[in-house]
């Protein structure tokens, strides 16, 4: 049975903010935007959250590939700036997107990979036959604290993947998981910003991980990175997923289509799944596409996609990554404060 | 502490997904949804209607002074709609910082209506904001506007 992507669809708020304007408030020199490779971020509407995001992106998937909502069995979104403590974001986005009641839902949390998890657990449902279409979301509203560094990356978006068995735009022909316990970074409950480890959370956490799963994925496959056309990493920031990619021997052109967060910042949940829709916008019938996502705490999710010819029927469908990422509207840092509920009244 | 959860519940369907009513033996539509047609009365045949959510902005204003629930939102703008399907909307414009227009062409988009402070509910649904410029259609009309008006 060959399981995979029925359809795809992004969400990406329309204000940002330059990263030179949050480094002129905190005195941080002008070259923190060549530094961390990102000049700009995506922020949310001031009625905007990971939920609002979910159901964007949902409802462009459905659109893209005109899939009737009642055919889904399972709505999974990840995230970690859930709205509600408790209360999923799955019933509010089935609603939302008029699916039927006979779904299960469950909100997932993995830090910035909870998305590629929602997306393993659909493929078992999907693969064992107990639903039709399972729908896998990734999406947040990342905080950072006011001066720290992750302030400086935070972003907001979102992905929605429709995973299924027929008409398929794209199969996964497989992944592969890695997961320790690394704490690199973590938000303890009621706490409104995360805390992190500085530079542990680069070598022992985040290339660790992202290699390890990708090199057990390539070993399981026999395949190598010349294989594939297309490699989308996590992306934390700029620098980040180019070194890895040259750490596992993927050039610099694989990894250039899905490489967003450049313009928008890190998505967290919906990074590396944007990423790989941006790939997906512009991927041709027959290529392949190697996706690895991490996330703190710390776990890291490969997986390796064969597009279909399908892909040239559906893309139209939705607006692409790059339609979202070309209509912004720039915030000053009062504004962006503003949004991002920094302000207390 | 109170929680307007049940009243909040029962409009669910409208405030996502814009479900109202059809007429089908005077094609009437009708938002928010009615039980019975004003015109047809006992003859009525209605069904239910998921309306497109597409639409004109009718009249509209710029709010700069909000009750409390909505402070932190000023100012921004409220526009009475005129869905392509027929009938009339109020609804808040977002994603609009050069302003509303009259004739203006929206589409809908989902977002947080209101909370229950800190601790309450978040209410979710339809708001709009303008059409992308390439899919604009629907009556043209003298823009004029809308945020001087108040």
């Amino acid at each position: 049975m060959v399981l995979g992507i029925i359809s795809y669809g992004v969400y990406i708020p329309r204000y940002r903010i330059r990263v030179g304007e949050i480094a002129r408030v905190w005195g941080d020199g002008d070259d923190i935007s060549e530094n961390l490779n990102v000049f700009e971020k995506s922020v949310p509407d001031l009625d905007e959250d990971a939920i609002t995001i979910a159901v964007e992106a949902a409802r462009n998937a459905l659109a893209r590939a005109d899939v009737d909502p009642a055919r889904i069995g399972a709505i999974y979104a990840g995230s970690e700036s859930h709205p509600y403590a408790v209360k999923p974001t799955g019933t509010i986005v089935g609603q939302a997107i008029g699916s039927s009641t006979s779904f299960t839902a469950a909100d997932f949390e993995f830090a910035c990979k909870a998305g590629t998890a929602a997306i393993q657990a659909c493929l078992g449902l999907v693969g064992s036959h107990l639903i039709d279409i399972g729908l896998a979301i990734g999406s947040d509203v990342s905080q950072g604290a006011p001066g720290d560094m992750l302030e400086y990356t935070a972003a907001a978006g979102g992905a929605a993947y429709l995973i299924g068995s027929d008409n398929l735009a794209a199969e996964i022909e497989s992944f592969y998981s890695f997961t320790t316990d690394t704490p690199d970074f973590w938000r303890r409950e009621g706490m409104p910003y995360p805390e992190h480890g500085g530079r542990f959370t680069g070598e022992p956490a985040y290339f660790k991980h992202v290699t390890s799963a990708a090199r057990g994925l390539m070993e399981r496959l026999g395949t190598k990175p010349e294989d594939y056309d297309y490699a989308v990493f996590h992306q934390p920031n700029g620098k980040f997923p180019i070194r890895v990619a040259r750490k596992l021997g993927f050039t610099r052109e694989q990894i250039a289509p899905g490489l967003v967060v450049p313009m928008i910042g890190n998505t967290y949940s919906g990074s590396c799944l944007i990423g790989l829709a941006a790939t997906l916008d512009v991927a041709r019938p027959g290529e392949r596409i190697f996706v690895t996502s991490f996330g703190s705490g710390a776990g890291s999710d490969a997986f390796s996609i064969r597009v279909t010819d399908r892909i040239d029927d559906i893309r139209a469908g939705a607006p692409s990554v790059r339609e979202y990422i070309k209509d912004a509207e720039y915030l000053d840092y009062a504004m962006y404060a503003k949004h991002k509920g920094k302000l207390r009244i | 502490m109170t929680t307007h959860a049940p009243r909040f519940w029962r409009s669910i369907p409208q405030r996502y997904n814009l479900k109202g009513t059809h007429c089908k033996r005077c094609d009437e539509y009708y938002f928010p949804p009615r039980n019975l047609c004003p015109n047809c009365r006992r003859g009525a045949d209605l069904e239910e209607h998921t309306f497109k959510g597409t639409g004109t902005v009718i009249t509209c204003t710029t709010i700069y002074s909000a009750t409390e629930d909505f402070e932190r939102m000023t100012p921004y703008h409220l526009a009475i709609i005129q869905l392509d399907e027929g009938p009339k909307v109020t609804g808040q414009i977002v994603s609009c910082p050069d302003g509303v227009k009259m004739g203006m062409r929206v589409r809908p988009v989902f977002r947080i209506l209101g909370k229950e402070g800190e601790r309450g509910i978040i209410y979710y649904g339809t708001k709009f904001a303008p059409m992308p410029k390439d899919e604009e259609k629907g009556p043209t009309k003298d823009s004029a506007d809308c945020s001087g008006i108040l």
